[in-house]
């Protein structure tokens, strides 16, 4: 379903004659198939944010393709609501002058539910992720962070994807909010048989959510491996990573 | 509505909004609310005082000033209004268009700007008002062209920050269009900052409209004009400087009120801000550092 052939981005350095770049990502390679959750792990600086970038087709890449269902991502017809999104701040992640209801009845808009239908659409997805109707009016700011987490599940859930990219969605939360979250996502993704693209540093969210994990090291792919043999990992890197997770 | 039900709240900005419809209306209704015609001259009259049938008393020719004042809206306000809307619409559509599509478009538009503002504005005004002749549409004309540089580089200050924000990422992750984002996001939480940079610069066109008249290079005598009716109270400002109060005071309680109610907008459209008013103080304050934590960043 996605399928990304070497794909490579770099970005200018900052100055304004500056000529040099840096290389971001180089040669990545990996595929995802319906209902599949890879993990794509990596260190802060590691490109594995940029990565979610590129597949949402929010950037474009220097080199290679990123496919979504035969098509590349870079169209944004062809991809309307099929790929959704959850980011790592929530802070930012809703409109501040938008309610809940605003910021999901615009994922609705976008598939063109309208009236009556969205409205019971709403209830149903706030439902799901745990929120009850009284958060319909509420604005970002007097959320909590789980909460403001949840709302943008369901806002990502509302276009009916077949792919959600979640990027650090659960890093800025607590332990046990990260928790809940993780179980909300692991439930959903049973129920809806959505592919997930978990890009994360934790390695143990990953291993609870995740069928296969993609380690990433200064914009490389170190391994490939499913979660059941992470322990067989045979690159130095994958190993040092496991290391400071079991210590 | 939430954003209105504040703003009916703040008595400041309730007062400082109805004075500013009620002085747009009466200078649109001039011909009407004016008891005299502004440019009659009654000699005889000279520096009368304030009495029923001249309630505000008449000037050095004995012309009417409530009646002057009333005519002075029209270039004093209301046409500075339009240009202040004009310049800032072009900033707006340039500083949208740079701060959200980045790139060259943005390079080539910034320097532009820069171009422009690298001439200060009173002098770009004196060239206009040199090379096309003295009168109050060049004024504005030069305003238009120097003012919306810099708009435009406000603007797409305040845009290219929210463009960077998760809500605009998700919303181009999804598919949603630019013109969708920029209208329905970042126009809306874009409106605050616009709002006080155009008011508070059209307090400060209203000074420059009334230093130019002042100068004799705007408004031409006999009309009326703000500016220009202190500028004609300066020649008597030693025996009689009572003429001197109407036009001052008319310049200064407009701008007040335009910086009130810009402020108060601004106070009302921010829902976090909105809020908070009505929060027990701790939570207030736990509130503030939250929003400047923000946008500090």
């Amino acid at each position: 379903m996605l399928k990304v052939e070497g794909v490579a981005k770099a970005y200018k350095k900052a100055g304004l004659f500056s000529r040099e770049r840096e290389q971001v990502l180089a040669d990545i390679h990996f595929a995802c198939d319906y209902g599949e959750c890879l993990g794509i792990i990596g260190e802060s600086g590691s490109g594995k944010s940029t990565l979610g970038r590129l597949v949402l087709g929010i950037e474009q890449p220097d080199r290679g393709s990123i496919l979504f269902e035969g098509e590349s991502v870079t169209k944004r017809r062809g991809r309307a609501g099929k790929i959704s999104a959850v980011f790592q701040d929530y802070t930012s992640s809703i409109n501040p002058f938008y309610t809940v209801e605003a910021a999901i009845m615009e994922s609705l808009r976008l598939i063109g539910m309208g009236g009556q239908e969205a409205s019971d659409k709403l209830d149903f997805l706030l439902d799901q992720v745990g929120l009850d109707r009284s958060y319909r009016q509420k604005h970002p700011h007097e959320l909590s962070g789980g909460e403001v987490q949840r709302v943008c599940i369901a806002r990502a859930v509302a276009t009916n994807p077949t792919c959600i990219v979640l990027d650090e969605a659960i890093s800025s939360l607590d332990g046990s909010v990260q928790m809940q979250v993780l179980q909300l996502l692991k439930q959903l993704g049973q129920t809806y048989r959505m592919s997930y693209l978990f890009i994360t540093h934790d390695l143990q969210a990953a291993a609870y959510l995740c069928d296969r994990v993609m380690i990433v090291h200064r914009g490389r792919v170190v391994e490939t491996v499913a979660v059941e043999q992470l322990k067989d990992v045979q690159s130095a890197y994958a190993r040092k990573l496991l290391g400071m997770v079991m210590l | 509505m939430k954003w209105l039900k504040n703003a009916l709240h703040d008595k400041v900005a309730m007062a400082s909004f109805t004075f500013l419809v009620l002085i747009a209306a009466a200078g649109i209704f001039a011909p009407f609310l004016a008891p005299h015609d502004p440019k009659a001259v009654h000699m005889d009259m000279r520096f009368a005082p304030a009495s029923w049938e001249y309630p505000l008393g008449n000037d050095q020719l004995g012309r009417c000033v409530l009646s002057r004042l009333i005519y002075g809206i029209r270039p004093s306000l209301l046409w500075v209004l339009a240009a202040l809307v004009l310049s800032v619409g072009i900033g707006g559509i340039v500083g949208f268009v740079a701060g959200y599509f980045r790139g060259r478009l943005d390079a080539v538009l910034m320097r532009l700007c820069d171009v422009m503002l690298s001439f200060p504005g009173y002098v770009m005004t004196l060239a206009i008002i040199g090379i096309m002749g003295v009168g109050l549409e060049n004024i504005l004309i030069a305003f238009v062209l120097s003012k919306w540089p810099w708009f435009a580089r406000v603007i797409r200050t305040s845009v290219r920050q929210y463009a960077e924000a998760d809500y605009v990422r998700f919303a181009k992750a999804i598919g949603i269009s630019d013109w969708q984002i920029m209208t329905r996001h970042i126009a809306l939480v874009a409106t605050p900052d616009i709002a006080v940079i155009a008011s508070s610069s059209l307090g400060s066109m209203i000074l420059q409209i009334s230093g130019f008249s002042f100068l004799g290079l705007g408004i031409q005598a006999p009309n009326a004009e703000w500016g220009m009716m202190l500028s004609e109270a300066r020649e008597v400002m030693f025996s009689r400087p009572e003429l001197m109060l109407a036009p001052g005071l008319a310049i200064v309680l407009t701008v007040c009120a335009v910086n009130f109610l810009a402020d108060a907008l601004q106070t009302a459209l921010d829902p976090k801000l909105g809020r908070s008013r009505q929060k027990p103080q701790a939570l207030v304050s736990a509130l503030d550092t939250g929003i400047s934590g923000k946008s500090g960043r």
